[in-house]
């Protein structure tokens, strides 16, 4: 061990760069590491979030292993077997087209797991770009950008992604378009607060006093420190979005038919729904799962992380 | 005494549950408070002193609990008692004072209102006998102007009067026993003297026990009977409070006691002897006697043996087992002898000024309240933090930067580094005009000026790990060929007493004075001619305070740097400073060679700061001047001179109209006031 570290230091005195930085790298690994770990202890420490994550886990599963889960296409038609409630070769029962509830239901999540991380990142992308400069630089930059943000805000969500799609017209690209822009103002509020108050810390002034740009302090200073906050609204938020995505199925303005989503199962349903409750029922319940799951993770995640601060 | 103690606690023991463990907070604490008595608990954070109070209320939070011992009032076992009990007691016959007056006091609840819902719910008053009671017990505290102040909320008054409401909400009741936690550390030094006098004069008159929680010696010295010294959740010496000052006999307390600065030692005649290590975590304990591993007396036996807390002399409790060994023998916890020689009276003319400041503003605009001032109608206001400044330090010197909170001191060090915008007024440095923002400033003069921060928990960024935030500083100024960065972290690292090891550490994992020390690293970093230090020790522990600032010292002093201290403390200033400047709302009042300020002639606001130190002598009799009143706004700073609202020496008219002359007493030593020299040289602190 001791002719190691003799090695690797009279490395590091001649080819100073190469293995050092390896060691850096090897280091700051074991940090992530390590970080990894303590977020694992905290995630398993807090039964709010051990719950909401198996909910979320499962869903997350089904979507990856739909084709081992499920034993029928999502879009085969069958028109020997429409309407049919629970049976040995239907779990779930079929819809009025005979397409297999459980395989809508399984294929349908991995469109809303895709869709729901993938606009909130968006919404996030937008929203940090925004915040960001707002809350640091504030006066009227923070004026002129809040002000246009409480413009949108002023929407009924639903209304204001009713009015994007109807103006873009409804396609999987365009519904990510749609949540994204309804959700940047709100991320952006919370990084202008959180901004509002890294700011003042002192380590932002020691940044400055070598230097640093605006741009330098604002990312490698301020943004990393409001990651905690920012994790747990993320998660929220893709509960909220896979609520609006099944939203916006239900008005006809989600996802092209015959794409399985489960706001459209509801919306093709409810109109035979006292006939056949199961394709309504079985979406519904899906969406409500998924949306307390990520809400249960996230709330589970900030009480831990709060409670031994 | 015969009588029965007011308070007896009797192996107290309380436990935290936590995600990880349960943590023993506190372990076999006993004490007696007895009627009149005043018992003051002193120990570092985190040593439990707190939790000890606590436990009486039953106010642990639902995480803590009493494990074992009882707590007994009055002959009554507290332990175990309900909740509603409790909350009778509570408030009637046991009051407790908190460390922060703002916001002990409900903001959307008048003054009268407050002190009367305690008169009503304990004792039964109508609203007219509350009002007349409570107005009693405003004036009873020496409430300037009572019946104004009953009409009031608590932001429209100062924190020294907010902290007399609290008091005098605390004895409304005449409570048997009062406790006070912390009631002076959130005060500035003046407001305290005059708290800790008026604390020390209700109990002659009301004859309360009380348990009086401080970290502070000088002021447990000043106002407890019987002080009981905590370490790491335990109490390891209990005494009269004039036994332990004169002859201290655990090694912890005679720790505290050396490295703490002292106001009346000058720069270089006395060294600072920290206490080497931390405080061990209660989760954590050392085996045998806890303080072991950082007692310098320490025998083999020490760390076998858990010693009890025995009685060495009558009335002189000390857990440890070689305390008989001390008794008797006077002072030998202080080597007064190896006092160190005075520094070398330099040539100050012949040092170049490295900066210099003349009549420095630095404002801030006040928010406009009115639609008239939002549409530019009205004349902009501001808050002068600092007003007309000038001052300059030469190469090689320190500069010592005193005055309470609000004085603009901390505002003036961020306007020399660049951090705010100066609003006239000039800085030259090295021979350029550096008066522009950080943002204008080019590399070099940032590199040359850099800064030590306050907080030891904002000071470093906790995303980064230690060596990576000083590597930032190096890499920018380019201090050091970019494949030598590593190593020169690491020698920056030793330079501060920190190991290589820390380079990986993040901040958290890290106690107060190693990021203190690590901040100091980054602004060694980049090799300044000048480091600004604002308050770079106090918000830490007393012994962590006397390491950071012996290795600020040595610094200094090695490398030949040029300093700007800026402190609310006195003691650490002389400790450190070859020159000081007194502020007292945005302009100096008193500036000179250090040893010029400590002794008269002296301005009457720095006769009033040295005054108020709490120095750790049980003996000293508390000497005269007080400040009364609140530090008037700066936003309407008074006319004339900007202390004639508090001045105790104030001589008239004069004082209010004309700005104060300067009073030149040669060597640089200036003193900015109306009276003459001749007065000057009568005010005494």
């Amino acid at each position: 061990m001791s002719v190691v570290t003799a090695d690797e230091k009279s490395a590091r005195t001649k080819q100073p760069s190469g293995p050092n930085q390896g060691a850096t790298s090897a280091r700051s690994m074991s940090n992530v590491s390590r970080r990894l770990r303590e977020l694992v202890e905290l995630i398993t420490a807090s039964k709010t979030a051990m719950v909401g994550l198996a909910i979320v886990l499962f869903w997350v599963f089904v979507a990856i292993f739909a084709p081992l889960v499920t034993s029928y296409d999502p879009n085969e038609q069958d028109y020997t077997a429409i309407n049919e409630g629970p049976s040995a070769a239907h779990p779930l029962g079929t819809d009025q087209m005979g397409r297999d509830v459980w395989s809508r239901l399984a294929y349908g999540a991995r469109t809303i797991l895709i869709l729901g991380p993938l606009s909130v990142s968006v919404a996030f992308v937008l929203g940090i770009a925004l915040g960001l400069p707002s809350g640091y630089y504030a006066k009227w930059i923070d004026e002129a950008v809040m002000r246009i943000l409480d413009a949108i805000m002023a929407f009924p969500t639903i209304l204001l992604y009713m009015i994007i799609i109807s103006a873009i017209g409804p396609s999987m690209f365009n519904v990510v378009i749609a949540i994204a822009i309804g959700g940047a103002p709100g991320v952006a509020r919370l990084v202008r607060a959180l901004t509002m108050d890294i700011r003042t810390r002192e380590f932002v002034s020691a940044a400055k006093l070598r230097g640093d740009s605006d741009f330098q302090v604002m990312v490698r200073e301020i943004l990393p420190n409001c990651r905690g906050p920012l994790i747990v609204d993320f998660l929220m938020r893709i509960g909220y979005a896979a609520f609006y995505i099944g939203t916006l199925g239900f008005l006809g303005l989600g996802l092209p038919p015959p794409t399985p989503d489960w706001g459209g199962m509801v919306q093709e349903g409810h109109g035979r729904m006292i006939a056949n409750p199961w394709p309504v029922l079985a979406a519904t319940l899906a969406i409500v799962s998924l949306v307390i799951g990520l809400n249960l993770f996230a709330d589970g995640l900030r009480e831990e992380a709060l409670r031994y601060q | 005494m015969d009588q029965m103690p007011i308070l007896a606690v009797n192996n107290l023991a309380v436990t935290y549950k936590t995600r990880k463990r349960d943590i023993n907070a506190v372990r076999d604490v006993s004490f007696k408070i007895y009627k009149g008595e005043n018992l003051g608990l002193v120990g570092e954070s985190g040593c439990g002193k707190s939790t000890v109070a606590y436990s009486i209320v039953n106010f642990l939070g639902p995480n803590g609990a009493v494990t074992n011992g009882e707590i007994v009032f009055k002959g009554e076992q507290l332990r175990g008692r309900p909740e509603s009990e409790l909350r009778k007691l509570r408030g009637a016959d046991i009051s407790m004072v908190y460390q922060e007056p703002m916001s002990a006091l409900n903001p959307s609840m008048r003054i009268q209102d407050q002190l009367a819902e305690s008169l009503i719910a304990h004792r039964g008053f109508n609203k007219q006998e509350a009002y007349t009671h409570s107005i009693e017990a405003l004036k009873s505290v020496y409430m300037p102007d009572s019946e104004a102040v009953m009409q009031r909320y608590p932001h429209q008054l100062s924190g020294g009067q907010q902290q007399r409401v609290v008091i005098a909400m605390a004895l409304l009741n005449n409570p048997s026993l009062l406790i006070m936690d912390e009631p002076t550390t959130a005060l500035d030094v003046t407001v305290e003297a005059a708290v800790l006098d008026l604390i020390a004069e209700l109990k002659d008159r009301y004859q309360t026990a009380t348990l009086y929680i401080s970290h502070n010696l000088g002021v447990v010295a000043r106002v407890s009977d019987k002080v009981g010294v905590m370490y790491a959740g335990e109490i390891v010496e209990l005494a009269a409070t004039s036994a332990i000052y004169r002859m201290p006999l655990h090694p912890y307390t005679m720790g505290l006691m050396r490295c703490l600065p002292d106001v009346d030692a000058p720069k270089g005649t006395r060294r600072l002897y920290p206490i080497v290590g931390r405080v061990p975590s209660p989760a954590n304990l050392p085996p045998g006697c806890i303080f072991a591993p950082r007692c310098e007396h320490a025998i083999p036996e020490c760390s076998e043996q858990h010693p009890e807390l025995v009685e060495i002399e009558p009335g002189h409790r000390v857990r440890c087992v070689r305390a008989s060994e001390w008794l008797g023998k006077k002072m030998i916890w202080l080597d007064r002898e190896e006092a160190l020689e005075p520094c070398p009276d330099r040539d100050d003319e012949a040092l170049e000024r490295l900066i210099k400041i003349d009549n420095a503003k630095v404002y801030y605009p006040v928010p406009y309240k009115t639609m008239k001032g939002l549409f530019g109608m009205e004349k902009r206001r501001y808050v002068r933090a600092t007003d007309d400044v000038s001052l300059s330090v030469r190469r090689g010197r320190t500069l010592g930067i005193v005055g309470e909170s609000g004085c603009g001191k901390s505002t003036l060090a961020r306007a020399i580094v660049g951090l705010e915008s100066l609003h006239g007024g000039k800085i030259t440095f090295q021979g350029n005009d550096i008066s522009e923002p950080l943002n204008k400033r080019d590399l070099m003069t940032i590199r040359e000026l850099q800064m030590v921060f306050q907080d030891p928990n904002g000071t470093l960024n906790p995303t980064y790990c230690v060596g990576d935030q000083i590597a930032a500083s190096l890499r920018r100024f380019k201090t050091v060929p970019p494949d030598q960065v590593q190593g020169e972290v690491e020698r920056l690292l030793l330079s501060v007493k920190l190991d290589e090891s820390y380079y990986y550490r993040l901040p958290r994992q890290m106690s107060g004075g190693e990021k203190q020390r690590v901040g100091i690293a980054r602004a060694i970093a980049s090799n300044p001619a000048m480091v600004v230090c604002d308050e770079p020790v106090s918000a830490l522990d007393v012994s962590v305070q006397a390491a950071v600032l012996n290795l600020l010292l040595e610094i200094q002093t090695q490398q030949d740097m040029t300093m700007i201290l800026i402190s609310h403390d006195l003691s650490s200033v002389r400790f450190f400073s070859d020159d000081v400047a007194v502020m007292y709302l945005g302009r100096i009042v008193e500036i000179g060679p250090c040893e010029s300020i400590y002794t008269p002639p002296n301005h009457p606001y720095t006769a009033a700061l040295l005054a108020a130190v709490p120095r750790p002598d049980p003996d000293l009799e508390p000497s005269g001047v007080r400040l009364s009143g609140r530090v008037p706004s700066a936003v309407n700073p008074p006319s004339g001179c900007r202390f004639h609202t508090r001045c105790p020496f104030i001589i008239g008219d004069i004082c209010q109209q004309e700005e104060p002359p300067e009073r030149n007493f040669g060597g640089g030593h200036k003193i900015y006031c109306h009276l003459t020299p001749k007065e000057l040289e009568q005010v005494k602190p």
